[in-house]
């Protein structure tokens, strides 16, 4: 697998100084899906997305009619509740983005609130089931963990369904969230969503975004720093399959002094018309002294016809920082690796398993949840056997 | 006791203006406990001979036949190659990363044995194999061939050698690019095998160095995709001072 040698594919890392801030985004952020015009699909931030596949998410087409069903299971202690548009808790981390982000926003009638009061440390995961059943529906999630509380939330999505839904992490001061969000949906599945976390002073963000289903799936994962000392970490893994767009643009906005960042994101592809794309955007603002952050993306293509787009960006406005780095490379499952390994009488399946646990191997480490390594390694394996051949 | 049999090897690669032939009618029997050193210049076939035994897809056969104690070796997939006692040592070892070493040598101890190798037996086994030829402990963590050496990857492939235990051993080139002391070490670790008396051995080589430590039965001169002339091993002596002139004039693969 020779580095940075995609076939059919992009492989472009930029370090730009004192750009304009986000400057892939091709609107103002807002809440109004109105501020948006609908994108046709040459703008910067759609360009790699197929607009015929989000059944209308994006003009304005689309239409709620149920059929997605939300069930949360939380540990005594935890507030679970269900408000209405005008609660002050929603739209806190951030504006959405893009028109899809906004049209969730401007589209959902209830959102849902979970709550971690401060100095609760759980000893449960939170789980959230998202449970599609053939429809379409708009949705709003936001999980606010109080001063020094610790939680871990498991977002499960499965079925089938439209969904544009957007998440908001709002993360007190010294408080430690961690979050699995797990895309396993029916390969039918559209889902594109903004998940936005605010980190307070001192506090800890740990995301682990898992992506194995859906005919298209779009997720903006974004930091930002509420207070100095805050501390992110995202990590993502994705396995894309025969048909599959798989979108994942993450965006983390050091624009508080003090504040870490490091992203780690794998995934393999396998099958014609797979494509995944990843954005890593990192803007490190004047303000922002003492940053520290590193972005990392690797692909693994196993077969021909497949397609990765993955971009780091990195904007720096300060000189004044402990490190800033990216990676980025994509690299193919050779013909002669599968060779040399059958050559060694090991069969070309096994060959191709060998190889693709190797690759997930540290990161599924690095992410530190012994319960989600077996299920992941598990999935992993599943993924491979459906797909041979 | 295993007999490879390469009976009128055709082979061809795809080249750009269509299939061009490399090997042109191949004979060769190498029985247990034999050694055939293959000699050749640049660009002979002799690698391509080498691939086409161990089956790569790059080569097509387009005549004759190689059999492994009877059985059809042409037929079977490259695994199935490895599985029934061939064994290929590349002169170009491939980089596979990912996968460390460690679990790269069980894994493939395993589908050769046709059975997972007992833990405390296997992890002394390959220590062993390891400090025989030199090669640092570390390298069990490393991933397959990444960043190793010319002569680091040549000794990876005799500790393969040692440890899958094979019927025939095509070591192709295993010389090349290894100082004097690497050279013993892995001349050593080939005779080691031989000396168990289990394989037959096909050692491909452009020089004659190796065959100091190294002794052929027989000797053959490979030249423009065909054996031009065997013998003995006083054959090498004749190469060492006349070297391939007599068999390149003319007869080069265009
Ligand atoms: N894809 C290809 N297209 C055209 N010619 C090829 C191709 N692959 C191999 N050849 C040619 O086949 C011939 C034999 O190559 P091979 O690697 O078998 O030689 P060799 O005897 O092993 O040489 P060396 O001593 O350099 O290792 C060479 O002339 C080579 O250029
Ligand atoms: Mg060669």
């Amino acid at each position: 697998m020779a580095e940075t040698i995609p076939a059919g594919s992009t492989t472009d890392g930029v370090i730009q100084v004192g750009q304009p801030t986000d400057a892939r985004v091709s609107a103002p952020a807002s809440y109004d899906v109105a501020d948006f015009p609908v994108p046709h699909g040459r703008e910067e931030d759609w360009r790699f997305t197929p607009l015929e596949r989000l059944r209308g998410l994006h003009d304005g087409t689309a239409v709620a009619d149920g059929g997605v069903k939300v069930e949360v299971a939380a540990p005594a202690g935890v507030t679970v509740e269900t408000v209405g548009r005008d609660d002050a808790r929603l739209g806190k981390a951030g504006k959405p983005v893009d028109r899809v982000a906004a049209q969730a926003y401007s589209s959902f009638e209830k959102a849902s609130v979970v709550s971690v009061p401060k100095e609760t440390v759980l000893t449960e995961p939170v789980r959230i089931a998202v449970h599609g059943e053939g429809g379409t529906a708009f949705g709003h999630q936001v999980i606010e963990i109080g001063a020094f509380a610790e939680a871990v939330v498991v977002i499960d999505h499965t079925g089938d369904a439209t969904v544009a839904a957007n998440v908001e992490y709002l993360i007190g001061d010294g408080a430690k969230l961690t979050v699995v969000s797990v895309q396993d949906w029916d390969d039918t599945a559209v889902h594109v969503g903004q998940h936005t976390a605010l980190v307070g002073r001192d506090a800890t963000f740990k995301s682990v975004v898992v992506t194995f289903g859906g005919d298209l799936v779009r997720l903006h994962p974004r930091v930002v720093y509420g207070a100095p000392g805050g501390e992110a970490e995202l990590y993502g893994l994705y396995f894309t399959d025969n048909g599959q767009h798989q979108e994942h643009r993450l965006f983390i906005d050091h624009d508080t002094p003090h504040c870490r960042s490091n992203v780690a994101y794998k995934g393999a592809l396998q099958g014609a018309e797979a494509h995944a794309v990843w954005i890593g955007d990192v803007l490190i603002r004047a303000a922002a002294e003492g940053t520290d952050t590193y972005e990392l993306n690797r692909n693994l293509v196993l077969t021909d016809g497949a397609r990765v787009d993955s971009v780091p960006n990195l904007e720096i406005e300060t000189g004044e920082i402990v490190g800033a780095g990216h990676a980025s490379a994509t690299g193919r499952f050779e013909d002669e690796q599968l060779f040399y390994l059958m050559a060694r009488g090991i069969p070309a399946d096994e060959a191709r398993r060998l190889v693709v646990r190797g690759f997930f191997a540290e990161l599924v480490q690095q992410i530190g949840l012994p319960e989600l390594e077996e299920r992941l390694i598990a999935k992993i394996e599943a993924e491979l056997e459906a797909s041979v051949g | 006791m295993a007999t490879l049999e390469i009976n009128d090897l055709h082979v061809s690669v795809d080249a750009e203006g269509g299939p061009r032939e490399i090997l042109r009618g191949v004979d060769l029997t190498v029985k247990q406990g034999e050694t055939h050193a293959i000699m050749g210049p640049n660009g002979s076939g002799k690698s391509t001979l080498a691939y086409s035994l161990a089956g790569h897809p790059k080569y097509t056969v387009t005549g004759g036949t190689v059999t492994l104690d009877g059985e059809d070796v042409l037929a079977m997939s490259v695994d199935e190659r490895a599985r029934a006692g061939v064994f290929l040592a590349m002169q170009y070892p491939v980089e596979v990363p990912g996968v460390s070493v460690s679990n790269f040598l069980r894994t493939s101890a395993t589908a050769i044995r046709g059975e997972a190798p007992k833990l405390r037996t296997w992890v002394k086994e390959v220590k062993e194999a390891m400090e025989r030829l030199h090669i640092d402990p570390s390298f069990a963590e490393r991933n397959v061939n990444e960043g190793f050496s010319g002569g680091e990857k040549k000794r990876h492939e005799i500790l393969q050698l040692e440890l899958l235990k094979p019927a025939i051993a095509i070591l192709d080139e295993t010389d090349s690019g290894l100082d004097v002391d690497a050279l013993r070490v892995v001349s050593e670790g080939v005779n080691r095998v031989r000396e168990a008396g289990q394989v037959g051995t096909l050692l491909i080589t452009h020089y004659t160095r190796i065959l100091r430590y190294i002794k052929p039965d027989h000797v053959h001169v490979f030249a423009a995709g065909r054996i031009a002339e065997s013998g003995g091993p006083e054959l090498a002596d004749k190469l060492e001072e006349e070297g391939y002139e007599e068999y390149v004039k003319g007869g080069a693969s265009e």
